[in-house]
């Protein structure tokens, strides 16, 4: 009598945590983007970009140093985003003095005309993975900027994939505008310009642009604000002095004429890098370069180190600028390639639809319950709905999402409740149809069905946890509410449904005789 | 009230008939798959699926005939019921454009051909873009999903019992995928990761009513050592048909209110289930067991032989107990 009070206590515990941490359900459970509305995003990061920018940097910095050292060499370029090439070199020990620099982080291979450097693969792999957090924690920020309650933000699948889920959010064009303008700033060299028409830019070249040039367009200096101004397009040096990574802050800020402009400030490192470059480029023009159009020029003046600011824009392109800026420029351009979006009313009918469902299959569960095994189907009433609240207490408990597939796990649960159940009743049956007393036929049931459950909730787990690989987040709602449900009812199927029995039994003064089932 | 009283049906009589149904189904199926291929849903082939809802009522004819001009081959169907006024428009997926946003272009252009077409105002409710680079991937997971779920299950299985059940566990496993797989063939369902996360979930559940047989047998075996394996099967069998039928039974309708009640998004989840279901306890009861029998057969006739040759696990405290007296 004692053991059956502990049992029922600690019963009424379990149900009693679930429920408070399940209630109300409408703030305590959470929906999956297919049941609230939403949009699941996966970027691809073009890690290649930042390699490139990483090769692009080096090179620059080895032709000053090659300058500085007096060292004549016919040709340094980019070859591919991880490698480049110098040939024609006159002073090879003094080039080897002058590239030490570059070589920490470049194996260099040399041939005929010259040496070709390739980026150190440990290094190549660490900027990739480095590009691809920096960009997960700046679309993080960004997101936040949105103001969507609950995102998601994360690794996905490849090395390079990023998933973003936004729940309920209705304006998705204009968040998949925020999330992948890569903000990518760029302070650099004017060689030529600015000219009228991109033709007139390549003419100056011959049409044979250099490949450390590259022509961009640009706002006519002077014109009024964004839209009515004309373009002009700029020859600038492919290589930043500066870029976004550079960067410390960004805020709103007023120009001489009291027009909008950003103010931007830069690291440490790279604020000494600028003072040089700056100190050896007094008197030429530089371009301040955003998402690859030039947003400013200006000559400069004097050796300049640590800021910097960003003329001639409109108001809101000062506050989308200061926000994109602030939020860290994206280290590398990114594509979408996976997007799916469930408008808000489709999921309310989802809701309904799959909460409709289940409360049919659960209603036909009970009545055959109660009316195959009379009394005893109450037994088995109680154990499938315990498990279901301690499902969704667990699932509350733990965050887990709750999606369409998911509310299709409730049912299966459902299913394995009963089968549990059956599995125990059929075999009571049997036991006393050969003549066993009502206790030891209750106990022989239980027994001899608990490594049977064990098996067919094992063989099922196995299969569920294999769906958890499926990144996609209605799948894996599918999965977690399977594998709790499975844990949930090996508790419920046996120590529950066995407490009743027991409750059932004691009450009885005399040995029971009978038992309804 | 009782279903069955003390059935006694001598299922393995029919075991022959039975393999060579199954055999027919799954030829069939398959042959079809090869012949015309599994229609792959979006999320493995990629591609563009919109589902718009007309505030107007209009046919599919009429949307046919706006997004055909498109390239490739558009799908235009009415999506759940028809005073819902929605369609789903679904595109291939096409070339893999160089940068930029080409994975909305489609829809992009969907959009663009109903307005050119004069159709009611329309709102989209619905939009799943998939690269081919995503179903590629998600195509790999499937396949490892599988793959790996049927051979940690028969790993577990192989433990647990004797190998010869273990095998025919798995084949009836394998025999319940292939009859899915048929029949969302032959009612021309498409492969989406619902309906692969539906027959995951049936893998699991087609083993489970297998060990239950099993494990009823293996009881059986060790207090008949005389009587032949195959009358203590079939005895097992019946003994557990009550279960069978009553389990798959309320699964089945339980399920089948998702089937009914579940919208369209469900669909293919809940048809997958079902025939899944079904497949899956006539394996268990015809096919599993008749396996087991065959595959020990050779090796031994009586369950004399079989229970002593040592291999049949114990399981269970009761059972060690029985086995140490």
């Amino acid at each position: 009598m004692k053991n059956i009070r502990w049992r029922i206590l600690l019963i009424a515990v379990v149900i009693g945590l679930s429920i408070w941490s399940f209630y109300p359900p409408e703030q305590k459970v959470k929906l999956g983007l297919d049941l609230k509305g939403g949009v699941h995003l996966v970027l691809r990061v073009h890690t290649d970009d930042a390699l490139r920018v990483e090769t692009e940097t080096t090179v620059e910095r080895l032709r000053e140093s090659l300058q500085r050292a007096g060292v004549q060499f016919a040709k340094a370029e980019v070859v591919s985003p991880t490698e480049f090439r110098v040939e024609g070199i006159q002073d090879d020990a003094g080039f080897r003095a002058a590239a030490a620099d570059a070589e920490t982080t470049y194996d260099r291979s040399s041939d005929a005309g010259g040496y070709t450097y390739r980026m150190k693969p440990n290094i190549e792999i660490q900027l990739r993975d480095q590009t691809v957090t920096q960009a997960l924690e700046t679309i993080e920020r960004r997101v936040n900027e949105l103001g969507v309650a609950e995102p998601v933000v994360a690794r996905y699948s490849g090395a390079d994939q990023i998933l973003v889920q936004l729940p309920g959010v209705e304006d998705v064009r204009r968040a998949k505008e925020i999330i992948r303008s890569t903000a990518q700033l760029k302070l650099t060299l004017v060689e030529q310009g600015p000219f009228t028409t991109r033709e007139a830019a390549l003419q100056a070249y011959n049409n044979n642009v250099p490949s450390d040039i590259e022509i961009l367009p640009g706002r006519q200096e002077g014109t009024g604000t964004a839209g009515t101004a004309g373009t002009v397009f700029y020859a600038v040096r492919r290589a930043a002095a500066v870029t976004g990574r550079d960067l410390r802050n960004a805020q709103q800020s007023l120009d001489e004429f009291n027009r909008p402009a950003v103010q931007f400030s830069l690291k440490q490192d790279a604020a000494a890098r600028f003072g040089n470059f700056t100190q050896a480029n007094i008197g030429r023009p530089m371009a301040i370069v955003l998402d690859n159009r030039v947003m400013s020029v200006a000559t400069i003046q004097s050796r300049i180190t640590d800021s910097g600011q960003i003329t001639g824009i409109s108001r809101e392109e000062m506050l989308d600028t200061v926000i994109t800026l602030k939020s860290g420029a994206l280290p590398a351009s990114m594509d979408y390639l996976e997007e799916r979006t469930v408008g808000p009313s489709l999921g309310a009918e989802s809701i309904r639809a799959g909460f409709f469902s289940s409360l049919a299959g659960l209603g036909f569960v009970v009545l055959f319950m109660v009316f195959y095994y009379k009394l005893t189907g109450f037994n088995a009433v109680i154990s499938i709905v315990t498990n279901l609240i301690i499902l969704l207490g667990l699932m509350a408990f733990m965050g887990s999402v709750m999606t369409l597939p998911g509310i299709a796990g409730f049912i299966l649960t459902i299913g394995m409740g009963v089968d549990s159940n059956v599995l125990i009743f059929e075999r009571i049956r049997e036991e006393l149809a050969t003549g066993r007393g009502v206790r030891a036929a209750v106990n022989a049931g239980f027994d001899r069905v608990w490594w049977t459950i064990v098996d067919t909730h094992v063989s099922s787990l196995i299969a569920a946890l294999l769906l958890l690989q499926f990144g996609t987040s209605t799948i894996r709602g599918f999965a977690v509410t399977l594998i709790i449900g499975l844990l949930s009812n090996v508790f419920t199927a046996v120590f529950v449904s066995r407490t009743a029995f027991e409750l059932v039994l004691s009450r009885r003064q005399t040995a029971a005789q009978t038992l309804s089932i | 009230m009782q279903l069955l009283k003390n059935p006694n049906f001598d299922f393995l009589r029919w075991k022959w008939q039975a393999i060579a149904l199954s055999v027919v189904v799954i030829l069939a199926g398959l042959g079809m798959i090869a012949t015309t291929g599994l229609p792959l849903g979006i999320d493995f082939s990629g591609g563009t699926l919109i589902v718009v809802q007309f505030e107007q009522p209009v046919t599919e004819e009429q949307v046919r005939n706006a997004v055909d001009p498109l390239p490739g081959e558009e799908v235009v169907q009415q999506y759940g019921e028809a005073a819902e006024r929605r369609i789903l428009i679904r595109l291939p997926q096409v070339e893999e454009a160089v940068e930029g946003n080409s994975l909305e272009q489609a829809s992009a252009s969907v959009e663009a051909a109903l307005q050119k077409a004069g159709l009611p105002k329309f709102a989209i409710v619905n939009r799943e873009l998939v690269s081919a680079v995503i179903g590629r991937d998600l195509q790999l997971r499937g396949i490892y999903a599988m793959v790996a779920s049927l051979a940690a299950i028969t790993i577990y299985i192989g433990i647990r019992f004797r190998f010869s059940f273990a095998v025919g566990a798995i084949v009836a496993t394998f025999h319940d995928v292939l009859v899915t797989l048929a029949f969302l063939k032959f009612f021309d369902y498409e492969l989406s990761l619902n309906v692969v996360a539906a027959i995951l979930t049936i893998t699991g559940y087609s083993v489970n009513d297998t060990i239950v047989i099993f494990d009823r047998v293996r009881e059986n075996l060790r207090a008949r050592r005389r009587e032949p394996l195959d009358k203590v099967v079939n005895e097992s069998v019946n003994q557990t048909l009550s279960r069978t039928i009553i389990t798959a039974g309320t699964t089945f309708l339980a399920v089948l209110a998702i089937f009914l009640f579940g919208g369209e998004a469900l669909a293919g989840f809940s048809f997958t289930m079902l025939v899944g279901i079904v497949s899956g306890t006539y394996s268990t009861i015809f096919i599993a067991s008749a396996l087991a029998i065959i595959l020990s057969g050779a090796k031994a006739r009586t369950a004399a032989a079989t229970a002593s040759s040592g291999d049949a696990v114990q399981s269970g405290r009761k059972q060690k107990r029985a086995r140490a007296s």
